[in-house]
């Protein structure tokens, strides 16, 4: 025999209550997931009409031909690296620069709102952003900055052509504008994580602020900063409404910034509505391809902050 | 200049160089702010916010529907997103310290960042292809939600974790079961932080134009059918950015300011209203229970 049973209550047990909530909850948090992954596969379904039609070499056609039914992708997955790739190079040294002056040099009085103040521009819608593009910026950026980079680097294959404004130039601009809430902020996170007992080490071997942040704060926080880093490349890789607004729209390959161009997700946003057959199948196949990028980027990410910032003090943790 | 000399002028150009980020971050959001007001203000008026889009360009017209649309959107999403982001958070915050809670959390975070125009096509191929409902105002709330659901579902998380378990076990000691006592004990005390979440949650939707673009689609006509197309601001914004009619560019800048109005004041009121709560959250928390504990006896 085993051990003696606890004796039962004349009433119903409130256990049984307890383990359908508790039964409830989880089937409510794991539908998201189920349903997310099923749509996934239904995504893939649709594709597959354009998957079997181009195999793989789909990835590395460069032409898109709706009216030839001539689908590759390469254009867009080239014209996505490359904005994103600008908004990381601008985006990425001011959010580190914002997040070091929120995190150690700004006086506690002005921290909590300007913080407040940089995470307001990631509540600006995208597409606000792409009409203030469109308007505000772009005379500025084809009158003022692509003719000053035309006189310097147009040497390069990067700054060939006229310099118009819509292009790949301003959308990796706006790009640039709308990740650096998300580095800085994370970075910020990340900062606030180092001990004091880090920086006064520093400190007491006669360290100035400047050093202090780079001995004792930067190295500490490094995969932290580096995680954030990699989340704002992830928001540039998918962004869509600004992006679409500002770079031109033309399914082709050129190196120059100056040239319009088309990402992933412009090509999607641009297309959707008059799709159909297999140019709406293979609009889905660059959908799914995006999606597995950003996947991959944000597991990445999320495995560099995660250790990070997950390690916020709290006192609830469950029964 | 010796060593000392040097290293002060590095630290003084460093801590400069960090102060001229943040100015030139702000610049931006400034100019934004500036220049929706300015050009968005003169298209405003009673009959521009109540009468529908013809979309000739013609007088009279307005952004009333895409007002409408977007109330609507946000109102169906919400009722999706909000309870299923709610129990998604009770359930990593009280249940899930085993390995299906780390998952659903983790799988939130990855959710929580990713491309909007992503779940745009996930309910494109559920609501709009699988369904057969066609582009639709439930094809839209449907997109809406599931970018709802994570950001719910973290905040809610975050805020249970700071009600103390001292409430729990007070609770559980005085045989409530466990059930209630997450809804009555738990939710309760910390339902600042899960209406924040919620706030935040439909300021950021609010502006979501590609998933709208996706499943929502347009209309210019007067609509609250689940089943019909509807137009929103931000896709009104996009359709009419870059049109050659004066008229038809004033609705963009019109609409513009209209939804930078919503998102803004939700934001700005969930800062002021948090602005103590945040740092003794926790202090609260317990001050009110021992008023309301001392007041009872």
């Amino acid at each position: 025999m085993g051990p003696s049973k606890p004796t039962k209550s004349p009433r119903r047990p409130p256990s049984d209550w307890d383990r359908l909530f508790e039964l409830g909850v989880m089937a409510v948090g794991l539908s998201t997931l189920v349903l997310v992954w099923a749509l996934v596969a239904k995504m893939a379904l649709d594709a597959l009409p354009s998957m079997e039609r181009f195999g793989p070499g789909f990835l590395t056609g460069v032409v898109w031909d709706p009216t030839k039914e001539v689908f590759g992708a390469l254009p867009f997955i080239f014209g996505t690296l490359l904005t994103s790739g600008i908004a990381f190079i601008i985006g990425v040294p001011l959010s580190i620069g914002i997040a070091i002056y929120l995190s150690e040099l700004a006086p506690p009085w002005v921290r909590g709102p300007l913080s407040f103040v940089v995470e307001l521009l990631a509540a600006v819608p995208s597409v606000i952003y792409g009409l203030w593009a469109m308007y505000a910026l772009r005379p500025v950026i084809a009158n003022d900055i692509e003719p000053f980079f035309k006189s310097v680097l147009g040497w390069t294959p990067l700054f060939q052509g006229n310099a118009v404004g819509l292009d790949k130039f301003t959308a990796g601009i706006i790009l640039a504008i709308m990740i650096i809430p998300t580095i800085a902020s994370v970075s910020k996170e990340a900062m606030r994580a180092v001990p004091d007992t880090q920086r006064e080490a520093a400190l007491s071997l006669g360290a100035t602020s400047y050093e202090t942040t780079r001995i004792a704060v930067l190295s500490y926080a490094r995969s932290g900063i580096f995680g954030a880093c990699i989340l704002g490349l992830g928001r540039a890789l998918g962004e869509t409404m600004a992006v679409t607004m500002t770079i031109g729209n033309a399914n082709r390959i050129s190196w120059s910034l100056l040239d319009p161009g088309q990402t992933m997700a412009s090509l999607i946003a641009n297309n959707w509505g008059e799709a159909q057959g297999i140019q709406l199948s293979a609009l889905i196949e660059v959908g799914l391809v995006l999606f597995f990028v950003a996947l991959l980027v944000n597991l990445f990410a999320r495995l560099m902050v995660g250790r990070v910032l997950k390690a916020v003090p709290s006192t609830g943790v469950g029964l | 200049m010796n060593t000392f000399e040097v290293r002060k002028l590095k630290n003084e150009l460093a801590s400069a160089a960090a102060l001229a980020c943040v100015i030139l971050a702000l610049i931006p959001l400034m100019y934004i702010l500036f220049e929706v007001v300015k050009t968005g203000a003169p298209a405003i008026s009673w009959q521009f916010l109540t009468s529908r889009t013809v979309g000739t360009g013609g007088p009279g017209e307005g952004i009333g529907n895409a007002i409408l649309g977007t109330l609507l959107l946000l109102f169906y999403a919400s009722l999706i997103g909000i309870p299923v982001g709610l129990l998604t958070g009770i359930y990593v915050s009280e249940y899930g310290n085993n390995r299906i809670g780390y998952t659903i959390r983790f799988f939130n975070d990855v959710l929580a960042n990713f491309p909007s125009i992503v779940i745009g096509l996930l309910a494109y191929a559920l609501v709009v292809d699988l369904m057969r409902l066609g582009f639709s105002l439930i094809a839209g709330s449907f997109a809406l939600a599931i970018i709802m659901i994570p950001i719910v579902s973290n905040t809610t998380e975050e805020a249970l974790r700071m009600v103390p378990n001292s409430l729990r076990e007070g609770a559980l000691a005085l045989g409530v079961p466990r059930w209630r006592a997450t809804l009555k004990v738990v939710l309760s005390n910390g339902r600042n932080g899960v209406a924040t979440g919620t706030l935040l949650a439909i300021a950021r939707i609010a502006g979501e134009t590609a998933p709208l673009i996706l499943t929502a689609f347009y209309s210019s006509y007067w609509s609250a059918s689940l089943t019909e197309p509807i137009a929103s601001l931000p896709v009104t914004i996009f359709r009419n950015y870059n049109s050659p009619s004066k008229v038809l560019l004033e609705q963009a800048w019109g609409a513009a300011l209209v939804l930078i109005m919503i998102v803004l004041s939700i934001n700005i009121s969930v800062r002021l209203l948090l602005r103590n709560r945040t740092s003794n959250g926790k202090r609260e928390v317990m001050k009110t229970w021992k008023a309301r504990l001392s007041r009872k006896a």
